[in-house]
């Protein structure tokens, strides 16, 4: 696996909602098999950086290129395709509260225009649920299972498709701390039995300390320092240093 | 203030449910086509307001009657009891009631529902997922309410005049066959027919608002409240006007 390949490049993205400037010229790369973590306050702009980088949400200037194409040039059939390849962990899980755990894991493989057959799906769905550790609630409702297993079962969603590339919103956000480091283990064992490269945000210093190969830091809507946990711990900036302290 | 400030949301209101509906109608002929959830949602919106709509028919039939009575009586015409509650059900009580009765039921139940997943995140969880939400809530509700009002609209009626029926035996004795006869000989084709067509209107109506209201839903839990409620109130007016514009029509055409 080359490492040095970028799947992510951001280029002087911008984003401002009326006087509000969220991402203001934003530059980040993330590498093949990466596990980056985007570091800033609530309300700095990280969600909207990655609703931004999945297409949900469209930037006012700059350049999202994603396995070398630009997300906001790219056709509803294109985004879809390109979207099979990047999973997404929503911070409330964002499970269909209507279906079934088993449903939910189905729904992106039948209405994608992947074609699986009914077997490939039913062992997808175990394997996943397996690799989450939860094939016991298979036919339990999203409503029955405590937060730690929803977000389990979210991951597993975000699985099924394989993707490349994983990106995560705020995954330990509303957690109970032991919670909160299972699913960051699981996070950290996921990215080496897939092979993904990740992009978590986070304010959380303990999934950053345990999780992050690299963290760039949003602050004001820029990238304003990255590298390992240690360098950064150590950085002579108030700015920086205010989050490690 | 000036008359434009002070109507510019209502404009702007318009502007999008238009903008909405077109959208409807360009996803509604593209395929992939989302049949098991639009037999889904027939029975959803369909079987299950079934007893409402049967419960509240039946009252309106029995009461219409009942109010009626006193006034035929009067001019000693209540022989034609049968005949205008048929006239007054089939044409407009029947379709404008079961419409209203579907709009609460119906409209708000899907402006709730697509608002929550809207302010849970299920709506972009299911567009990540390379799903077209649009088609697969709003075009299959839709089109799942336009079909369904029509046939309840058609059982409404006669669960109606099965309540008048009933409500003429309170006073006199009359024979099931003499009272459909009677409602069945002084209906006409004009009478019958722009009401069913109407129907599919209200249907359309009470879909696309509801889906409306709920797919731009904001502000938490208390905007989906708010989803729920607008939809059945915008809803409800639409009807109205509708029924309003289904009446001009129908007098246009039946000259012509």
């Amino acid at each position: 696996m080359d490492t040095t390949e970028p799947v992510i490049v951001i280029k002087d993205l911008c984003k401002a909602f009326g006087s509000n400037v969220v991402l203001d010229h934003f530059n980040l790369n993330l590498y093949r098999g990466e596990n980056l973590v985007v570091l800033g306050k609530s309300g700095s702009g990280k969600s909207v950086l990655i609703k931004c980088i999945i297409g949900l949400l469209r930037p006012d200037s700059g350049e999202i290129f994603v396995f070398g194409q630009n997300v906001p040039e790219l056709s509803y059939a294109e985004l879809d395709q390109m979207r099979a390849r990047v999973g997404f962990l929503f911070q409330s899980n964002a499970l269909y509260d209507s279906m079934t755990v088993r449903e939910n894991l189905e729904f992106p493989l039948r209405r994608h225009w992947l074609h699986v057959e009914q077997k490939e799906v039913e062992n997808l769905v175990a394997e996943v649920l397996e690799s989450v550790g939860l094939a016991h609630t298979i036919d339990m409702m999203p409503a029955e299972l405590s937060g730690g297993m929803r977000k389990r079962i979210a991951l597993a969603r975000t699985l099924i498709l394989k993707p490349a590339i994983i990106l995560y919103d705020e995954p330990t956000t509303g957690l109970d701390p032991i919670t909160g480091m299972e699913i960051i283990d699981l996070i950290r064992d996921i990215q080496q039995q897939y092979k993904t490269s990740s992009l978590v945000i986070s304010h959380d210093m303990k999934l950053v300390k345990r999780a992050a190969g690299r963290i760039v830091m949003l602050i004001d809507g820029k990238c304003h320092a990255q590298g390992a946990y240690s360098e950064l711990k150590n950085s002579g900036d108030p700015k920086v240093r205010a989050f490690f302290d | 203030m000036p008359f434009f400030s002070i109507q510019r949301p209502i404009v702007d209101e318009i502007g999008s449910l238009t903008r909405f509906t077109l959208r409807f109608f360009r996803e509604a002929f593209r395929p992939r086509y989302e049949f098991s959830e639009l037999i889904h949602q027939c029975f959803v919106i369909g079987y299950k307001s079934l007893s409402l709509v049967g419960l509240t028919a039946f009252i309106m039939g029995l009461v219409l009657t009942m109010q009626l009575r006193p006034s035929m009586v009067r001019y000693g015409v209540e022989a034609q009891i049968p005949a205008m509650v048929g006239i007054a059900i089939v044409r407009e009580i029947g379709p404008v009631i079961t419409a209203l009765i579907f709009a609460g039921k119906i409209g708000s139940s899907i402006g709730a529902e697509l608002g929550s997943m809207r302010v849970t995140e299920q709506i972009d969880a299911m567009e990540v997922s390379g799903t077209n939400p649009f088609k697969f809530l709003v075009v299959t509700r839709t089109l799942a309410a336009t079909l369904m009002l029509p046939v309840l609209v058609v059982l409404s009626d006669a669960i109606s005049l099965y309540g008048s029926y009933l409500g003429v035996n309170i006073y006199e004795v009359l024979s099931f066959r003499l009272f459909y006869t009677q409602v069945i000989d002084n209906l006409a084709y004009y009478d019958a027919v722009p009401a069913f067509i109407k129907s599919y209107f209200f249907g359309f109506a009470v879909g696309i608002v509801g889906c409306f209201k709920g797919y731009y839903s904001n502000k938490g839990t208390e905007g989906v409240g708010r989803s729920a409620n607008s939809a059945v109130v915008m809803a409800s007016v639409f009807i109205f006007i509708l029924d309003l514009l289904a009446v001009q029509v129908t007098d246009l055409l039946w000259e012509l």
